[in-house]
């Protein structure tokens, strides 16, 4: 399964249709009439032959979950991710702790500092994922896409404290070096088509 | 009574017993199996090649499994009824002969327990006594579900041994035996009782599901309250005598229709033991299909069926047979 068709919803173009139930009958004559009909139609023999078609057919549905995964939706809020700069490979993250304040269940943690340039930079940024509802309020306020909810949801732990740490969640850098950065389509990230739907603020006109 | 029979006789038992038991947990293995290629899933696959462990899996759990005797229940009632389900599926197995006779360095093998001249009416009346196992379970389980779940079960019980009973006595009346080895003989000799006698066969198959409780007349799982039935209250290898008693039952009544309506062994040659087993294995067969395809009938539409349908036919075709062979 590929990922339009997990996103296509408009179920009455994917073979969806009615299905032609008839009522109940209300009348002796009716009930009569569908005994005979259940008789003679011989429906128990058509059941018994769609299941026998399913099986000689062995078209199985299953997903052997650990070894196989459904493909997820880019709008999917699972395990946090820290993005880098395409431009630069540094973080995008310029420690101003909105994520921290606006986060509802208060598991974001940050301390920030000073470095030797004299720019703000993170020193410490944990996110404790036991407490975190993935609520996506941190993606949307941030305002240099910088932490985004990422595709890992396997985040199952012995502790009920489960952090995340800055390192772990920041893109590896040769995976940066190599391009491979995945942007975020998610929660709070500009939509495909951004620069055409862009207006001029009504001031202007 | 000579020795040599009496070791026949026992082996025969011990292997019978030994076969049954690993076919009623294989039978579970196919079963799951099927019903999962049907239902387009893939069933149990981790347990070794193609799940095949799967079996030996479960039996080491049933076995290790802490054994619950819960408060209320009655205890000796309680604690003895899986044994009757169990006991009474294999003591039914002991009229059925399962291959032909054949001869190991000369000495003549049947392989059947003991040939006794009232052989169907015997392996009906055991099975008429397995009814006790699920009824007094539920009713010892003090617990309400399964005390319906029993009711239930003795009602559908009750009325399907009737049918089978009635269905199964035009062709008594054509071959003038009770056993099986001579139903056997007659068809070798007079071609299949399902040409002369087909709707004596096909209420004896539609009785079978009753007896062997499956499910078009599941009734014994409590399916519509969403709790197992008779069962509920049993744990461990009590819980699993049920299951080997109802899976023996599946496999014997699998043999004993073909027995009866299709031929059996025929002339007794090799390729007519083959022919049993796949009857046999069509009937287990169709027992795991129609709990794929088919839902469960409602209680009362069950006793309609039975009542107000089969056993009048039943009794029509009893008649009929006796006005044509007078």
């Amino acid at each position: 399964m590929n990922q339009e068709q997990l996103n296509d919803r408009n179920v009455s173009e994917n073979g969806y249709f009615q299905v032609d139930i008839a009522d109940y009958p209300t009348t002796n004559w009716g009930r009569f009439k569908r005994v005979i009909d259940r008789t003679f139609k011989l429906e128990l023999f058509v059941g018994l032959w769609v299941v026998m078609r399913e099986m000689i057919r062995f078209d199985t549905h299953t997903i052997k979950y650990p070894e196989e995964k459904m493909p997820i939706g880019p709008r999917y809020r699972a395990v946090h991710k820290m993005q880098r700069l395409w431009e630069s490979d540094t973080e995008r993250c310029i420690g101003c702790g909105l994520c921290e304040k606006i986060c509802i269940s208060n598991c974001i943690k940050m301390d920030t500092k000073i470095d030797e340039n004299s720019r703000k930079e993170v020193s410490e940024y944990t996110i404790n994922l036991g407490r975190c509802i993935y609520c996506g309020y941190c993606a949307e306020v941030c305002p240099e896409l910088a932490i985004v909810h990422g595709g890992e949801y396997e985040n199952a732990s012995d502790q009920r404290e489960h952090f995340v740490d800055f390192e772990s969640m920041l893109t590896p850098i040769d995976v940066m070096k190599e391009g491979k950065q995945l942007e975020f389509e998610g929660f709070g990230a500009i939509t495909p088509h951004e620069d055409e739907r862009v207006k001029k603020t009504p001031l202007a006109y | 009574m000579e020795t040599a029979y009496l070791i026949e006789t026992v082996i025969k038992i011990v292997v019978i017993l030994l076969v049954f038991s690993a076919l009623a947990g294989i039978g579970t293995y196919f079963e799951r199996k099927i019903l999962a290629f049907m239902q387009r899933r893939l069933g149990p696959t981790y347990v070794g090649p193609y799940g095949l462990l799967q079996v030996a899996a479960d039996g080491v759990k049933l076995f290790t499994k802490e054994d619950i005797i819960p408060t209320n229940v009655v205890g000796r009632i309680f604690k003895i009824a899986p044994v009757i389900t169990a006991a009474t599926a294999f003591m039914a197995a002991a009229a059925i002969p399962f291959l032909p006779s054949f001869s190991i360095g000369g000495y003549e093998v049947h392989p059947i327990v003991a040939d006794i001249n009232i052989g169907i009416l015997y392996i009906l009346g055991i099975m008429g006594v397995g009814l006790y196992g699920p009824l007094l379970g539920g009713m010892a389980s003090a617990n309400k579900f399964s005390l319906l779940s029993a009711a239930r079960g003795a009602a559908v019980f009750i009325s399907y041994e009737v049918v089978t009973g009635l269905s199964i006595l035009a062709p008594i009346m054509i071959v003038g035996s009770l056993s099986l080895v001579d139903f056997n003989n007659y068809q070798a000799v007079n071609g299949w009782l399902v040409f002369s006698q087909p709707v004596a066969f096909i209420l004896f198959w539609i009785a079978a599901f009753a007896e062997t409780g499956r499910t078009p007349f599941h009734l014994v799982a409590n399916d519509h309250e969403i709790i197992d039935g008779f069962g509920t209250e049993y744990s461990g290898m009590r819980w699993g005598l049920f299951f080997i008693g109802e899976y023996a039952n599946m496999f014997f009544i699998s043999f004993v229709i073909p027995l009866i309506f299709l031929g059996g062994f025929g002339d007794g040659s090799v390729l007519g033991a083959f022919a049993l087993l796949g009857k046999m294995a069509f009937f287990f067969f169709f027992f795991l299909w129609t709990r794929a395809a088919w839902p469960d009938v409602r209680p009362d539409q069950l006793m309609m069926l039975c009542w107000k349908i089969l056993m009048p036919i039943a009794v029509i075709n009893v008649v009929i047979t006796g006005f044509v062979m007078m």
